[in-house]
């Protein structure tokens, strides 16, 4: 399990799924708010990612 | 009944008072430490505690398969002291991977990162976990 993005995405998974079932009760409401930070997550990372690619890392 | 008021949750409730006892209420704590969920479990908030209780133990597996390291307890490394006490709050899984000697981690490894990331956020997401349980047994939530 080496690949970058796969981790990011486990890990994004994971922090979102905790984070929706503490904050919201209802499962409809968990789903959402999960899925909200997940794609949050990714879409941010992406991002961050292409923003940084010119800087001389 | 007064139009527009809805009864309390009533198991949960009862639970909750119970709890709200100081010596239960450490107990809980102590609890909902060592076991990831198991607070929320013991509130009555069955789904909640089944995720915690699956959630929390798998990432610091991963963590551990990612060639993660525990940290000791040595504050000469500010940062290291800081990232042994959030991985701490995994609760049973630090204790056991402690227990078999896991964690010692591979600083080479391509995971190494990764890894220790699983690790620490695993033990922090088990301590927001626990205050959450202390908040139902409070009856704030």
């Amino acid at each position: 399990m080496r690949d970058h993005f796969l981790l990011l995405a486990v890990f994004a998974f994971f922090v979102s799924l905790v984070f929706a079932v503490l904050m919201r009760d209802d499962p409809r409401a968990q789903l959402r708010l999960g899925a909200i930070m997940f794609l949050g997550f990714i879409t941010s990372a992406l991002v961050l990612g292409w923003l940084m690619y010119p800087l001389p890392i | 009944m007064i139009p527009g008021w809805m009864p309390p949750k009533t198991r949960t409730t009862e639970r909750a008072r119970v709890a709200a006892e100081p010596g239960a209420l450490v107990l809980l704590c102590v609890v909902a430490w060592l076991v990831p969920g198991a607070g929320h479990l013991w509130l009555g908030r069955m789904q909640k505690g089944v995720i915690f209780l699956c959630a929390i133990p798998l990432m610091f597996l991963i963590g551990l398969m990612l060639e993660g390291t525990i940290f000791p307890f040595q504050f000469a490394e500010p940062l290291a002291g800081l990232a042994a006490l959030a991985q701490f709050g995994a609760g049973l899984p630090w204790i056991f991977a402690r227990m078999l000697d896991a964690g010692k981690g591979t600083v080479t490894a391509v995971t190494w990162e990764y890894g220790n990331t699983f690790l620490i956020v695993a033990g922090m997401l088990n301590a927001l976990i626990v205050l959450d349980a202390f908040d139902i047994s409070m009856g704030r939530k």
